[in-house]
């Protein structure tokens, strides 16, 4: 069997390519264009020229996994399958109505998106199911073959079912998917139970229909981009990416491809999770920082968190609440508008504010003199001395400081009656502050202490920010791993085949029925286990994991809760709710005493071993020497300070500095500040730890 | 970063701070409410407040009525109780209808917090509680102490420990589990709002809020300021009915625009009703508040200083100035229009910024009986209508305005309590006609799962005089409430339901903007094919 592995990640801008072999001796990093019309064309492009470089041919990789944005872009840019909706008569609005609200309280311009099923296309159905599972009208065979005649004449490609209450009693739905495969093979079919299988119709039918209308599409690519690897000769197994951290076969990614939504952030939430398991890092903190956002994800154990709220598309000011909700398992992470094109202004206060606007890459900052006249986080870094006009992107790019200051001072400085390099100071303590009261906001709703975490920096920007970031949250060691610019492939590379099913069925804790649940928890686990037997994971080489969301009887929201091991007994229970205790006290610091609980959603979770991936191989200098100096804003003294410049290709494991330094590497510059101590570890990361005081 | 108040990236970090407290304070509240009209619909608010009791941050989670309201109430809370005799654990609380929110069933509750044991602020919020005792949310009570139970403002804590009151509450109202539950999310929340103030002070070196209060309030007052300056100085004019009882209710709006500030009078009004519809100052100045807001600085942060330049005056003793006993439980039924009411003064003004009126009101699914295994249930869903059209877009269809009251999903009433939804659609030709089309009505139908009668108290507005519209734009379609076999029920009564019987509800449209002959054709027809509209 051959050694290769590859992993593809497709960007906005860029596509990157990370090829390895088992051994770690060799990686190749490429990064093409990303070529979004055909975007299969854009990976094979990337894909060919790694293996060049390494002189290894396509049937030597035994695995490529893949992320991409594809699904993203499909919704955001409206681009999916004429799609219809089957939902429950009466209800068919629900994904236009959803939740009457407005997510911006005083904006009285605000705009909600256009649902992806027009009224013309959304279709009742008589058959009802009541809230506890029982069926009170029956589903009946005339009325089906009505639905197809009109769903035909509608000229739908694909179909969401829908059907209130799917979620306890998915019959309904699966006998009208079994009829529309029969009456009308020609449609993709996708349901609600299948798909999400949560409570609130609103939420899992907008998931449902995203699924059926981004089907065909990935469809389409996945087997173009299947076709054109194997006629490269490719042999292995091509993965996807999944939005949870895990990855799926090809055929799970067709089947439920709004699952791989988040594949790309979830790629670098995985580098990280296996930086903390490779090194015994319990609690690590992933921030990455780009050119628009930035990301940051808790990652305890060795594992991400996994959410089931997740939306996307937003269409007025990237405002929450503006875009379409989806109920799929995703990394928990939080992205906010804070990256190296974030534009500062000062606002009708008088105070300066950064982002969440962004010059993105045309006309970007102000320094990259393309037109951009706005101050940016970047023209900001590159006044402070964090950033080397004739080195960045190791040169490829010169940047224009004049232009720099010309923004800072006509847009923040001269206004607030503040010097240069004070405007600059603010706009990077305010563009790290959002950053730092997000990530704070993220780990106390989730009940964690921030402060004992260690910062994993990657991302174009993120090294640049990682000590002013980790001082804010009171966090004392910073790594920023090598290649950091393509770390999320890294991630790829080193994340499991996983699967996860869950299904709502409120049940009071004293009145459950222990064999209901073991026959629940078993069919869930059927579920979760196919893909992966699919993909020829051995049975015995699986971990499944269970869990239950609960609550207090009359609460509204749930926690989730790891299900204790073992037989479904009432010693079982009791451990159950014993954890479900000691996790709500974690979130909420009080727990109520003698309120009845009940258990609202069953989960469980299906993976293989998580691959292994190899150090790299280092090519350093035994005894390197500081390529230049140049001054750095340092701001504890308010002054610049010359400061060592080091090139990081040259720093051999075991090297060590004092801040303040600045490393450059091509895709990125770590700025060490006069706090940090800095070092190489054995694996190539550089290791920021904050001097005691 | 050296913490000084005339450092505007200082103010700027720290403010960020702030509302990022508030904002967790409000999220705990939620995450641990006991009701879906606290957590479902976040019928709530959150704020900080500095030790001279003024809001100096709000979370964005919560309802405009329940914000300003709050805003005002912690002031009334101090002076009952003295910050000197304050100890740490003590919680304070008050539902008294003239010094908080205007209704007996909005609590709230004021956790003062300690720093290095030196009283430093607090924080609090309002929900709105499932029962209170007395008649409910209806407008039968001849006074207020027909309306419920009165929290006088006091602790309901003290040094960490629960106090009798907590028992009187308890033992008033019809679902004791749930409306103490929310209490204690309350507490909970301002707790956690509470340590991470104090985890604030601690990190930036703060002995306390006052100077950065003082910087924040400032600066908001400074661009309220700003803002209104962009209003043509007049004294601008409207009038609005509404249905009311016997006759129609006027509300006769003057705003007057002086330079930097703005005063909006409410005289020639309506006088006081005998129905418990009245409106307390403090809720006739949250509503107001939030319409000039809305209109005139969106973007400025709402809190003390920004209402600085605003004086809001009614009349003692009339319909938005009522006084103690009038019976107020239902004083959203009016105070919701408020916002609409200013802005129609406003559009001749600022006519691109104001919209056309919005169904306003909520229309809401209240309801109590016994379920088929023996239990009360008392049930409070609020829906919305359509809003006003917009100068540049067609208003938002089935849309809370101005509150920010969320919806609940279907599954969630059907599983927690035994209404059923049969219905829940968006409602053809409830958008007004105009330039740009009024939003949406909806049409909702619903039945329950019971063996006995069941009441169903229908407190509704806009069911006869409908939303109207703007610059020549039509009125959008009144409400309306019936059973689904034809019987018309009134729209503010309560009625007792035979078990099968279905009740079906037509929340009311927006109105339109610009003459509907101007409306572009290519949008004609996108209606029409929607089913939106039914005829060209």
């Amino acid at each position: 069997m051959s050694q290769w592995q590859l992993a593809v990640d497709i960007g906005g801008t860029f596509t990157d390519v990370v090829l390895l072999d088992a051994a770690g001796a060799t990686t190749v990093l490429e990064k093409v264009l990303t070529t979004p019309k055909e975007p299969a064309a854009g990976v094979m492009d990337g894909v060919r020229r790694a293996l060049a470089r390494a002189g290894v041919a396509a049937r030597e990789l035994r695995y490529v996994i893949h992320g991409t944005t594809l699904v993203t872009n499909a919704l955001i840019e409206r681009k999916g399958a004429v799609t219809a909706l089957v939902a429950t008569a009466g209800h068919e609005d629900a994904i236009e109505i959803g939740r009457e609200t407005r997510y911006d309280a005083y904006d009285l311009g605000l705009e909600k998106p256009d649902p992806l099923v027009p009224p013309e296309r959304r279709f009742g159905l008589g058959a009802r199911i009541m809230a506890d599972g029982s069926e009170r009208v029956p589903l009946s065979a005339p009325e089906v073959e009505a639905l197809v005649a009109r769903l035909r004449a509608s000229g739908a490609e694909a179909v969401a079912v829908s059907l209130l209450h799917a979620y306890r009693n998915p019959a309904h739905e699966q006998a009208v998917g079994r009829a529309l495969r029969e009456l009308a093979p020609g449609l993709r079919v996708s349901l609600s139970s299948v798909v999400s299988g949560e409570i609130r119709e609103y939420e899992r039918t907008s998931t449902c229909v995203a699924n059926a209308y981004v089907r065909g599409i990935v469809e389409a690519y996945l087997r173009s981009l299947n076709e054109l690897l194997r006629a490269d000769g490719f042999a292995g197994q091509l993965l996807l990416m999944l939005s949870s951290g895990g990855t799926c076969t090809v055929e799970t990614a067709c089947e439920v491809p709004i699952r791989l939504v988040e594949s790309g952030p979830a790629g670098g939430a995985a580098a990280a999770a296996h930086h903390a398991r490779a090194t015994g890092a319990s609690r690590v903190l992933a921030f990455d920082m780009g050119g628009t956002t930035a990301k940051i994800c808790l990652i305890d154990d060795g594992e991400p968190q996994i959410t089931r709220e997740f939306e996307v598309a937003r269409v007025w000011r990237f405002k929450r609440g503006s875009g379409l909700p989806l109920l799929v398992p995703v990394v928990e992470m939080i992205e906010i508008g804070a990256g190296g094109g974030s534009i500062a202004h000062v606002d009708r206060m008088g105070l300066p504010k950064v982002g969440p606007e962004s010059a993105g890459s045309e006309p970007g900052p102000a320094c990259y003199g393309r037109g951009g006249d706005r101050p940016t986080v970047t023209d900001a870094n590159l006044v402070l001395g964090y950033l080397d006009a004739s080195y960045f992107l190791g040169g490829a790019m010169s940047l224009d400081r004049a232009a720099a200051d010309a923004a800072i001072r006509r847009h923040v400085a001269q206004p607030l009656s503040l010097s240069l390099t004070d405007a600059a100071w603010g706009i990077h303590a305010i563009v790290t502050e959002n950053m730092a009261n997000a990530a704070l906001m993220h780990a106390v709703e989730r009940g964690k202490e921030i402060g004992a975490y260690d910062l994993y920096a990657f991302g174009g920007a993120a090294p640049m920010h990682a000590c002013t970031l980790a001082e804010r949250l009171g966090v004392d060691r910073v790594i920023v791993p090598p290649g950091a610019g393509v770390r999320s492939c890294f991630g790829f590379l080193a994340s499991p085949l996983a699967f996860e099913v869950s299904r709502s069925r409120t049940v009071r804790i004293e009145h459950i029925d222990l064999g209901d649940v073991a026959a629940l928890l078993d069919a869930l686990e059927g579920e979760a286990r196919a893909p992966l037997a699919l993909a020829g994971v051995r049975g015995g080489d699986v971990t499944v994991r269970r869990f239950v969301e609960m609550r207090y009887r009359g609460q509204g929201y749930e926690i989730e809760v790891p299900a204790p091991p073992g037989a479904q007994d009432r010693a079982w229970l009791q451990a159950l709710c014993a954890n479900f205790e000691a996790v709500y006290g974690t979130y909420y610091r009080h727990v109520p005493a003698g309120l009845p609980m009940e258990a609202v959603t069953w989960r469980v979770r299906a993976q293989s071993p998580a691959p292994h991936l190899p150090p790299l191989e280092t090519a350093a200098a035994a005894r390197p020497s500081p390529k230049g100096e140049r001054p750095l804003f340092v701001p504890m003294e308010s002054a610049f300070r010359t400061v060592p410049v080091w090139d990081r290709y040259a720093l051999p494991a075991g090297w060590r500095a004092t801040g303040p330094v600045v490393i450059e590497e091509i895709e990125s510059t770590t700025v060490v500040t006069p706090a940090f101590d800095v070092a190489v570890d054995d694996g190539l990361n550089l290791v920021l730890t904050r001097r005691t005081s | 970063m050296k913490a000084r108040a005339s450092d505007p990236v200082f103010v700027e970090v720290a403010w960020s701070r702030l509302i990022s407290v508030v904002e967790q304070e409000a999220q705990a509240l939620l995450r641990t409410a006991f009701t879906n009209i606290v957590r479902e619909s976040g019928d709530l608010s959150a704020g900080v407040f500095d030790l001279k009791g003024r809001m100096v941050a709000q979370a964005i989670t919560g309802t405009p009525g329940h914000i300003n309201s709050m805003a005002l109430a912690v002031r009334h809370v101090l002076r009952a109780v003295p910050p000197d005799t304050i100890a740490p654990g003590d919680v304070l609380a008050t539902n008294d209808p003239w010094l908080a929110s205007g209704h007996l069933n909005d609590i709230t509750v004021v956790t003062p917090v300690f720093h290095r044991a030196r009283l430093v602020g607090y924080t609090a919020s309002t929900c709105h509680a499932m029962d209170i005792g007395g008649r409910g949310i209806t407008v039968d009570a001849l006074d207020c102490y027909e309306e419920g139970f009165l929290i006088p403002p006091c602790r309901i804590f003290a040094g960490g420990r629960p106090q009798q009151v907590l028992e009187l509450l308890a033992a008033n109202v019809r679902v004791p589990e749930a409306v103490m539950g929310d209490v204690h999310a309350q507490v909970s929340g301002n707790a956690v709002g509470a340590h991470r103030l104090t985890e604030m002070l601690e990190e930036f070196g703060l002995e306390d809020i006052e100077d950065l209060a003082a910087a924040i309030l400032d600066r908001s007052e400074a661009g309220m300021r700003a803002a209104i300056v962009e209003i043509p100085d007049g004294r601008y004019r409207g009038e609005m009915r509404l249905d009311g009882f016997e006759e129609p209710i006027v509300i006769r709006t003057s705003v007057i625009v002086t330079g930097d500030a703005l005063t909006v009078d409410y005289a020639g009004s309506s006088p006081a009703s005998k129905r418990a519809i009245n409106v307390v100052l403090n809720y006739t100045k949250a509503y107001t508040t939030y319409g000039v807001k809305c209109v005139v600085a969106p973007h400025v942060p709402n809190n003390a200083g920004s209402f600085r330049p605003v004086t809001i005056t009614a009349p003692e003793g009339s319909l938005l100035n009522a006084v103690r006993p009038a019976p107020v439980a239902s004083r959203h039924l009016i105070g919701l229009f408020l916002p609409d009411a200013v802005m129609g003064a406003l559009a001749p003004a600022v006519p691109g910024r104001v919209i056309a009126e919005s169904s306003s009101c909520l229309w809401t699914l209240d309801v109590r009986g016994r379920d088929r295994s023996g239990h009360h249930f008392k049930e409070f869903i609020a829906t919305g209508g359509g809003m006003g059209a917009r100068h540049d877009k067609d208003g938002l269809s089935a849309t809370q305005f101005p509150s920010t009251i969320r919806g609940v999903p279907a599954e969630i009433v059907e599983s927690t309590s035994p209404i059923v939804i049969h219905r829940r659609a968006l409602a053809p030709d409830s958008g007004g006609p105009g330039r740009f089309r009024g939003g949406l009505g909806m049409v909702i139908e619903f039945g329950m799962e019971t063996d006995e009668d069941w009441l169903f108290t229908a407190s509704f507005e806009r069911a006869r005089i409908p939303a109207q519209g703007l610059f020549g734009g039509g009125p959008g379609a009144p409400g309306s409430v019936e059973t689904a076999g034809g019987r018309r029920l009134e729209a503010k009564a309560q009625h007792w339901m035979r078990p099968d019987e279905r009740v079906v509800i037509h929340t009311p449209g927006g109105g339109g903007y610009g003459p509907p002959a101007e409306r572009d054709p290519e949008r004609v027809a996108a209606d029409i094919a929607a089913g939106r509209v039914s005829k060209g």
